[in-house]
């Protein structure tokens, strides 16, 4: 069978520009600059690196990838520096964070959630806060802030467009060789 | 290019251009009546569509406000989007996948056949397949209908040959790549499928039928149709005797005109039209326009459909090739053996990566989600659509509360399951699993109905007129100048997708209101 292609190598740049397609059901901001792969970095005068790097955390938890970089998750939280501008978003944000790191010292005397080591225990922490409008922000705007990033889609083993290619008419659309045959 | 004025009180406005409006547009222009369509959103060309999900659910989606009530899970995870339909000339035969099928001929008799179902609503449709069966012939004729007119089958891609493999083994007999309004070889002007994919965001090669590169063309050729999009109607309006006379609409400009006519057909989907009609209240007709019967909105119908997903050791790559690349239909006879009456189909269907992460568990996440993301090159898919009932409180209503930016009422739908869905669902689910679990698969994930794609019912057609609100011809039991043109009339939903018959519907529709026309009846 047809593997699929290689996706084109990216710039950072060319990465930066294309991250973060919105639908208009979820507007996130778009073109947020990221300056480093650390999630911390990506505070600004909003949140703070701790809220930050906690909001990546959790993204992780949430949609959990062990074959993608913390960069990707990073793009997908980077858009809440900005709404975090927000008075009410920001007592959301933070607030959500902060009952988090008190549940992790309060269940696992873990001096935050970053602190606590292992995803089950995380979890459990975040299925505690998951009736909340918080944890429903987070996880609806992570269904495309993160799987909507065209770099990652071959990591999935999706092409996207392919009109541009021709289709599929001559590159593998019925080239499967391992049905049993009946 | 026709252009017609606005005190021009000979056309026939249609107000919507999918599959019903665009169809009937079409075919009056094509007998000499004069016809301007208004349609809501705006013109996006072949070339327009865009290959990338979310990018072309801005360009297409209808995502005007619209409320939601009911058990339906819809109402819960997506509870401003109960549909997933079209504003865009063409409508929703932009986004539809194409599979043409006729309705059995016991589906136009479900009160006859299935007798009285407890929290339904049925009743017999005031036609019978004989006498759609010529409309059907020549819808296929128009659309190029595979497997019809001598028109050869699409080849089947990765994501049918799993499913044909599975359904083999499961013992079906009727299996094929389907009958697909998409050319399989150039035709009609239009070249053969590329096998692009992306069937849901607009068919870039013109492969596939739609109105847009189809019925509109040929009808504005003619001189005598005229298309205003981002034109959004408002308001129908009627006279001292009841006639209608004409519509208030926006403007692409958003500034309010008033488009006369000698015939309106109302035609903007199964959630609009009951909307509009609703919204048209007067003092002579205080529930809404062509209302004695209290029908209007109720009886909605989005079929019983939910998905099943099921991951392999290898390979399919699902999105390469057409998004409803084959059917089962061995399921689609009613047999009540199965524990409930109707029937269903089993059609191929593949999401992209941003759109599987949105729809296959909605709410869904941790590594039970994430893992099933992770095998997505190694996933089948299917979509089942089967027989729902009609139920009197399955309906359109007007938001008490939420109002456009026009100020006028929102639609509200409610929907709760009938008994009948959910039986019908669970032995999808079962049957589906086993055809996946027969080749091998490692994983099956059963997932919740979509927002509504397939709308229908809610100016449902009626022998009586206190059954329903418009006759055999789609023409309201109450004025006889003011039409229904699309899937609204549906009196029951049948097991199969909704455009063929709504496209024959309103070939019929056509030639019998010119007559009525020519004889001066309207």
């Amino acid at each position: 069978m047809k593997d699929i292609d290689k996706p084109e190598a990216l710039s950072r740049r060319g990465f930066l520009k294309t991250t973060a397609a919105a639908p208009a059901a979820a507007t996130l901001a778009v073109g947020v600059g990221i300056s480093s792969d650390a999630a911390w970095a990506q505070a600004g005068k909003n949140l703070t690196p701790h809220e930050m790097a906690t909001l990546v955390k959790m993204a992780r938890d949430i949609f959990p990838h062990d074959h993608l970089a913390d960069k990707y998750y990073i793009v997908a939280c980077a858009s809440y520096e900005a709404l975090a501008a927000d008075a009410g978003k920001k007592a959301m944000l933070t607030g959500g964070v902060a009952r988090l790191d008190e549940d992790a010292a309060a269940r696992f005397q873990a001096a935050n959630y970053l602190a606590v080591n292992w995803e089950a225990d995380r979890v459990a922490l975040l299925h505690g806060i998951s009736h909340t409008p918080f944890f429903a922000k987070l996880r609806g705007d992570l269904v495309v802030s993160l799987y909507n990033q065209k770099e990652l889609w071959p990591k999935f083993g999706y092409e996207g467009a392919s009109a541009d290619k021709g289709g599929y008419i001559t590159r593998g659309f019925d080239d499967i060789d391992w049905l049993p045959t009946v | 290019m026709a252009k017609f004025d606005l005190n021009d009180d000979t056309v026939v406005c249609i107000i919507g251009s999918g599959a019903g409006g665009g169809t009937l547009g079409n075919e009056l222009a094509q007998r000499g009546v004069k016809v301007v369509i208004l349609e809501a959103g705006g013109r996006h060309e072949t070339q327009d569509f865009i290959n990338d999900e979310w990018e072309s659910f801005a360009q297409l989606a209808w995502t005007d406000m619209r409320t939601t009530s009911g058990s339906w899970r819809v109402a819960k995870d997506f509870p401003n989007l109960p549909a997933w339909i079209v504003k865009a000339v063409g409508g929703s035969t932009t986004h539809w996948a194409g599979a043409s099928l006729r309705f059995q001929e016991h589906e136009f008799k479900t009160r006859t056949t299935y007798g009285e179902v407890a929290g339904a609503n049925l009743h017999d449709w005031p036609i019978t397949l004989a006498e759609l069966e010529p409309y059907y012939t020549k819808a296929e004729q128009k659309m190029g209908v595979t497997g019809t007119n001598g028109i050869p089958r699409l080849p089947g891609n990765n994501n049918y040959k799993v499913l044909a493999a599975g359904a083999k083994k499961m013992g079906y007999k009727d299996f094929h790549s389907g009958n697909m309004a998409i050319n399989s070889q150039p035709r009609d002007g239009r070249g053969a499928c590329q096998q692009i994919g992306f069937c849901f965001q607009g068919c870039k090669s013109g492969a596939k039928w739609s109105t847009l590169v189809s019925e509109i063309p040929n009808g504005e050729a003619t001189g005598n149709m005229e298309v205003r999009p981002r034109s959004m109607v408002l308001k129908v309006e009627h006279d001292a005797g009841g006639k209608v006379t004409g519509v208030v609409y926006l403007d692409e400009k958003g500034v309010t005109q008033r488009q006369k006519a000698r015939v309106v057909a109302v035609a903007g989907n199964s959630i609009e039209s009951p909307r509009l009609l609703l919204n048209s209240a007067s003092s002579m007709f205080p529930d809404g326009l062509a209302n004695s019967s209290g029908q209007v909105g109720r009886n909605y119908m989005r079929h019983m459909t939910a998905s099943v997903y099921a991951t392999f050791e290898k390979p399919v790559h699902m999105y390469r090739g057409t998004t409803m690349a084959g059917i089962v239909r061995d399921e689609a006879r009613h047999d009540t053996k199965r524990g409930f009456v109707g029937g269903y189909e089993m059609e191929t269907l593949s999401l992209g990566l941003p759109f599987m992460a949105a729809f296959l568990e909605p709410g869904g996440w941790g590594r039970s989600f994430s893992s099933a993301m992770e095998d997505y090159p190694n996933m089948a898919g299917m979509w089942l659509v089967g027989e729902d009932m009609a139920r009197e409180t399955n309906r359109v209503t007007l938001d008490p509360v939420a109002k456009d930016k026009n100020g006028l009422a929102v639609a509200s739908v409610h929907f709760d399951d009938h008994p009948n869905d959910i039986a019908m669902r669970k032995h999808g689910f079962a049957q589906g699993a086993g055809i996946y679990d027969a080749v091998g698969a490692t994983r099956v994930i059963n997932t919740t109905p979509y927002p509504s794609t397939h709308n229908m019912g809610t100016n449902r057609m009626s022998e009586k007129p206190r059954d329903g609100v418009v006759n055999k011809f789609g023409q309201t039991h109450d004025v006889k100048n003011l039409f229904v043109s699309d899937g609204s009339q549906f009196t029951s939903g049948a097991a199969c997708n909704p455009t063929l018959t709504i496209v024959s519907l309103a070939i019929r529709q056509a030639e019998n209101m010119a007559g009525m026309m020519q004889r001066r009846e309207i």
